[in-house]
């Protein structure tokens, strides 16, 4: 099957110390992929590598059959927007900073934005609810907000594929839904491809069409979310014990943490007695 | 948008008047007062005695005014925005010392007597030419610059370059000294109209080639991954405004000995003003420089006449003075970024 992003036998990473070990996956065209994995993984070495940041070391990372490492990084940031955790704190206002979203799309001469640029920067502002904001600078917006034109600059770089880097880490939930309920509209509406790192096991599994579970530098396991996330890889990756079960709505596996004491309790009642 | 691009004419067009007042005053004021309405007449007649006060001395004063003031500030924002610190200027850099240190040491071998005067800028150029590459080199870390690095090693040579000053100061005679500190308070005192002419066209060719760079400076303003992110080759674009901002110092050492704070005060006000889009902050910070040291150069010659105040000096005062009230009245926001 012909993937999007595809990447073989990926070698990255820090000089000596922590490297990946050739990863090798494939995304479809709109998918809605998510990295998940505990701590030290390697996700977000693997995001880096294919966000840019990272040299490749060996192995390759292909977009559409073209290699990454062979385009320019004014048209690969006309495929690829990344959305990192944390938005910088500029002084810029919300316009201004959406509008950077059309960098790659200027010409060397070009001063000042186009109507065109404007208008798309609009668009994208309205639809991530950052209009009303637009005059106001980055610094004086909540995490949330933050994160809301950080989609929006993002998405008027008009990529085909959106990296996001926990987009949600340090949000309250109404703030963690209402981003990944605008990142899945993206998805199905503009067939945006997506691929993003989630910390959050159930939110991983209810919004993510494909899962990529990373351990150790490696993809432990790989698939969509009823294929990974069942009590035994979990327990194997996180060494962590686990109850999984079907949303009754969604249909997707849901994970129950358990408390120690309680599963001490657990055993001492089905400790067979003697 | 329109009506940005409304304010930012307003804010150009202010500065040049503003600059263009400074250099009228500059032109009157003197040891010889010259009324502002006689100017063109007096030039007009081109003959006299104020006629070759105003052509021979004080515009070519103005003209080297103009560039370093514009160059320096010009140099100082290029700096700001691709450290990311408000703090940073080329004397933060360690190329002022390095120059200084080497017309120090012309001096002190009193080669500028036996070969020509002509060695004392050339030795200054020399002398930031090899702190630059020092620095640079220094600061490349698998062939990309480490800018922290960069700035850290900076700052050690410029006590390097002190140090060696002291060095040499304490070990030459009293006639050389003065003339080594009369270089390190910075003169725009300079005879030499060929270093003047290219002083002045170096000047104007920094800004415009800073100006080819504008939107890279503003993706930078998210950090260089982000840039990077946006398309930006941030590794070429640090490179190349680094070589400008190093060589538009050199230059300006070279010319006018070490003046200091232009870099560090004009943009930081400017960011103030104007904003930090680099749009009009590269424009309005060359202006701005250019306009402060016109107006220093004037208190500089005025103040204690018929006797002249190292220009340095003057720009050190009102610079930091200027800098501590805006500081003052605006809080420490930082408006780097």
């Amino acid at each position: 099957m012909k993937h999007y992003l595809n990447v073989e036998n990926l070698v990255c990473g820090y000089s000596n110390s922590f490297n990946l070990k050739e990863i090798c996956f494939g995304i479809k065209q709109g998918a809605f992929a998510g990295i998940i994995g505990p701590n030290g993984s390697g996700k977000t070495t693997l995001f880096r590598g294919i966000a840019g940041d990272l040299g490749v070391k060996s192995g390759s990372i292909q977009l559409n059959n073209t290699n990454l490492g062979k385009i320019q990084l004014k048209e690969k940031a006309q495929k690829i927007a990344v959305v990192t955790q944390y938005t910088e704190i500029t002084d810029m206002t919300v316009e201004e900073y959406v509008l950077m979203g059309r960098t790659p799309y200027r010409p060397r001469f070009q001063f000042f934005e186009s109507k065109n640029d404007v208008q798309i920067a609009e668009r994208y502002l309205k639809l991530t609810n950052t209009y009303p904001l637009r005059h106001k600078p980055m610094t004086e917006l909540s995490g949330g907000e933050q994160q809301l034109a950080a989609i929006a600059r993002a998405l008027t770089q008009e990529p085909e594929l959106l990296l996001l880097d926990e987009p949600t880490s340090h949000l309250d939930i109404t703030h963690q839904v209402q981003i990944l309920n605008l990142i899945q509209q993206l998805n199905h509406d503009l067939k945006l491809t997506v691929l993003l790192i989630i910390h959050d096991l159930n939110m991983a599994s209810e919004y993510c069409d494909f899962l990529i579970m990373m351990k150790n530098g490696a993809i432990h396991a790989i698939g969509n979310p009823s294929e990974v996330l069942n009590y035994r890889t979990i327990e194997e990756v996180y060494q962590t014990v686990v109850i999984t079960r079907e949303n009754p709505v969604s249909k997707k596996p849901v994970v129950f943490l358990v408390s120690e004491k309680v599963l001490n309790e657990q055993r001492e009642k089905t400790k067979p007695k003697d | 948008m329109n009506s940005r691009l409304i304010k930012w004419i307003i804010y150009i067009v202010s500065l040049i008047i503003l600059v263009i007042v400074a250099i009228l005053v500059s032109l009157s004021t003197g040891e010889t007062d010259i009324e502002l309405k006689e100017i063109p007449g007096i030039i007009k007649s081109g003959e006299g005695i104020e006629y070759s006060i105003l052509t021979a001395i004080r515009f070519p004063r103005i003209v080297l005014a103009f560039a370093i003031g514009g160059a320096l500030s010009l140099t100082g924002a290029i700096l700001q925005g691709i450290y990311r610190n408000p703090l940073v200027e080329p004397y933060t850099l360690g190329i002022s010392g390095g120059a200084a240190l080497g017309v120090a040491i012309v001096i002190v071998l009193g080669l500028h007597l036996t070969i020509s005067s002509a060695v004392l800028p050339l030795a200054g150029f020399t002398g930031s030419m090899v702190t630059i590459f020092a620095v640079y080199f220094l600061s490349l870390k698998k062939g990309a610059i480490n800018i922290n690095r960069m700035l850290l090693i900076g700052v050690m040579i410029s006590f390097i370059a002190s140090s060696g000053m002291m060095f040499l100061m304490s070990i030459t005679s009293s006639e050389n000294l003065h003339g080594i500190v009369f270089w390190m308070m910075g003169s725009l005192d300079e005879p030499n109209k060929l270093l003047i002419r290219t002083m002045f066209f170096s000047a104007l060719g920094g800004l415009l080639i800073a100006y080819l760079f504008a939107r890279p400076l503003n993706a930078l303003r998210l950090g260089e991954e982000k840039a990077r992110h946006l398309g930006i080759n941030t590794n070429v674009t640090l490179r190349i405004l680094f070589i400008v901002a190093s060589l538009l110092t050199g230059f300006c050492v070279a010319v006018a000995g070490v003046i200091g704070f232009v870099g560090l005060v004009i943009p930081h006000i400017m960011r103030n003003i104007t904003g930090s889009d680099y749009r009009i902050l590269l424009g309005s910070s060359f202006l701005g420089g250019s306009f402060f040291l016109i107006i220093s150069d004037i208190i500089a010659r005025t103040i204690i006449s018929p006797n002249e105040l190292p220009i340095g000096v003057i720009t050190g005062i009102v610079g930091g003075l200027v800098f501590i009230i805006v500081l003052a009245r605006t809080g420490l926001k930082s408006k780097i970024s």
